[in-house]
């Protein structure tokens, strides 16, 4: 039976890279990626429809191509991505719900992996040193991509009991960090000066892109029914992570914080929205035994060599 | 120079004699700030930084364990030497000093210098500053995931289950143990088989005596109490210094719990017990630790 894997968000950098590894595995046939945009860079064994999750055309190529398996690498995770914070939640959730639907109605899907991220467990002081995947949030997130992504599992949820035949596997990373993708926490430690919040210490968790990749990977081509925490092994603080940038840091009490951080948001540098800010506050750690016991694979990447590794791209950058 | 038999030859004491020793020293400080600033340390998965904690903090408050308080602690072969164990202790003081003067007492006078590892109320970790120091002191949130998962790695984690109860009674009441909360800690203890070792703590009751408790003010700064004592606030700054009373610490004969069947700690009668167990032995021992002590400032 040939394996056909549909990809959403592939011209962005993680749904690109993961197409490209899936289109070099023998064991994948293949391989569709579906994005708004055109990806930059062609990639010669993928399938790319130029296709807009949030209607309904995604029904269309998910019956006339058979796909058995979805990836959904759809959810964005800042607004500047997007083009704004209302594009952004269309997309996010609007365009899983279509994805969703699609899935439901087509029968040859088999198997769906969500990348969720872990700010769905929120972040405050009230919270366990570790999340394990049962425990519920104590401080919900209630803005942004955090929300949208506890939204967008919510309706995975609901599709996996509607399609209880399907494999549903979502995988809850901590923040990706690495030498090729930029995120909202690579642009803060690349600030010159590195705000921070007076009389907190965030402990901080980081996944590895290669680690990640190789964790959705490893979900499409067996089945992991279930929700798993992914991240390195580790922590590191936040003055500690400083520390190692180099950079200088400065400290300002809570209440200042957040004016501070939309200032230089409006300026273009950085998108800070509420939950990072609470992020970089109270922190947050995965407990990642389950996925470590179910996959029987673990990232090659501690949390502190996957920081390394970023340090080193800036290092490269700067020669 | 002949030296004389039976004695050690008399040199003089030259500069070379002292400067390796001082110059490892000041190299060995060099390389801890270097250390420091670079971020080139490790710190546990709960930001438990050992460093950090072994060598500055502690530091500041050894002082007051040695010759403030002049504390004598009793009882260190109760503490397993690498396995888990839960140290349960009475709570007083206005300010939590009595669970820093046990971390130091396990760090310092314990054969295998083992970290206490507390677990800390909400408002601990949403104040600024205190929050971070006790993270990067080794305590946690008082939550039975936290509990537990330091227990199964073999960590000897504290709990004051009278909690604010009992550092906010008023002098009156000293040495009275107040309510033991819900004995969480009791099925923490059982989930985990780990012994359980009731800690009773003589003289933190009198370092700050508790005349009154303001709780209009309490209530408008958000704490659990507002004190009075003889010299806070009427000294101001000068009334934060604790009085130096003279203090015992003794850890009690464990109470094993590896010897209840897998779901014992689903039984709420068996929990009510072993916690009034734990707290029957501490206000005993708190008895007999009051008589043998001489004075109060010893």
């Amino acid at each position: 039976m040939p394996r056909v894997v549909l990809v959403t968000g592939v011209s962005r950098y993680l749904g690109g890279q993961l197409a490209k590894i899936l289109c070099e595995d023998p064991a994948i046939d293949q391989v569709i990626g579906v994005d708004v945009v055109p990806p930059t860079v062609k990639l010669p064994g993928m399938q790319f429809v130029r296709a807009d999750i949030r209607n309904p055309v995604i029904a269309k190529v998910l019956g006339a191509a058979g796909v058995d398996t979805v990836v959904h690498m759809g959810v964005i995770a800042t607004p500047r991505q997007a083009g704004g914070r209302a594009t952004m939640k269309e997309i996010n959730v609007i365009g899983t719900m279509q994805l969703l639907a699609a899935c439901q109605r087509t029968p040859s899907v088999e198997a769906l992996v969500v990348k969720s991220t872990a700010s769905v467990y929120g972040s405050g002081p009230k919270d366990p040193a570790m999340f394990t995947e049962e425990m519920q949030p104590r401080h919900a997130p209630r803005s942004g991509w955090a929300k949208d992504s506890s939204e967008v599992e919510g309706y995975v949820r609901g599709f996996s009991r509607r399609r209880p035949d399907v494999a549903v596997t979502t995988l809850r990373f901590a923040n990706f960090i690495g030498p090729g993708i930029d995120t909202a926490m690579t642009t803060y430690f690349s600030l010159p000066v590195i705000p921070t919040v007076l009389g907190f210490d965030a402990r901080l968790q980081f996944i590895h892109e290669d680690d990640g990749l190789e964790f959705v990977k490893r979900a499409v081509l067996n089945s992991y029914p279930g929700t798993f925490n992914i991240a390195g092994s580790g922590i590191l603080m936040l003055s500690q992570a400083i520390r190692r940038t180099g950079h200088q840091r400065l400290t300002m009490p809570e209440f200042l914080f957040m004016p501070f951080g939309r200032s230089i948001s409006r300026a273009g540098l950085i998108d800070f929205t509420t939950e990072q800010v609470r992020f970089l506050t109270y922190g947050r750690v995965l407990d990642t035994s389950l996925a470590a016991n179910t996959f029987g694979h673990e990232p090659m990447y501690s949390t502190p060599q996957a920081f390394a590794s970023f340090l080193a791209r800036r290092e490269v950058s700067v020669a | 120079m002949i030296p004389i038999r039976g004695e050690e030859p008399i040199r003089p004491r030259l500069v070379e004699d002292l400067e390796p020793d001082l110059l490892t020293r000041l190299m060995e400080f060099w390389a801890f700030v270097q250390r420091r600033l670079a971020g080139d340390y490790a710190v546990d998965d709960l930001g438990f930084d050992p460093e950090f904690n072994d060598n500055v903090l502690m530091a500041m408050v050894r002082p007051l364990y040695r010759s403030w308080f002049r504390v004598e602690t009793s009882g260190l072969e109760n503490i397993p030497d690498v396995t888990g164990a839960l140290v349960v202790a009475n709570h007083s003081g206005v300010i939590a000093l009595d669970a820093v003067m046990t971390q130091v007492a396990l760090l310092d006078e314990h054969p295998f210098h083992r970290h206490l590892r507390m677990l800390g109320s909400d408002l601990l970790f949403q104040s600024p500053f205190l929050g971070e120091i006790a993270r990067k002191a080794g305590h946690t949130l008082a939550c039975h995931p936290d509990a537990e998962r330091l227990l199964s790695d073999g960590e000897i984690v504290g709990v004051w289950p009278e909690g604010y109860k009992g550092i906010g009674k008023p002098f009156a009441e000293r040495y009275k143990l107040q309510r033991f909360g819900r004995g969480g800690f009791v099925a923490a203890a059982l989930r985990t088989k780990t012994p359980i070792i009731p800690t009773a703590i003589v003289g933190a009751e009198e370092t700050y005596p508790m005349i009154a408790n303001v709780t209009v003010v309490a209530r408008l700064l958000g704490l659990p109490y507002f004190p009075i004592t003889p010299t806070f606030p009427l000294l101001g700054p000068l009334g934060l210094i604790p009085l130096p009373s003279k203090w015992f610490i003794h850890f009690g004969e464990p109470i094993p719990t590896d010897h209840y069947p897998e779901n014992a700690a689903d039984d709420p009668m068996l929990i009510f017990d072993l916690t009034d167990q734990v707290r029957e032995r501490i206000q005993q021992t708190l008895y007999r630790l009051l008589m043998q002590r001489p004075s109060v400032f010893g």
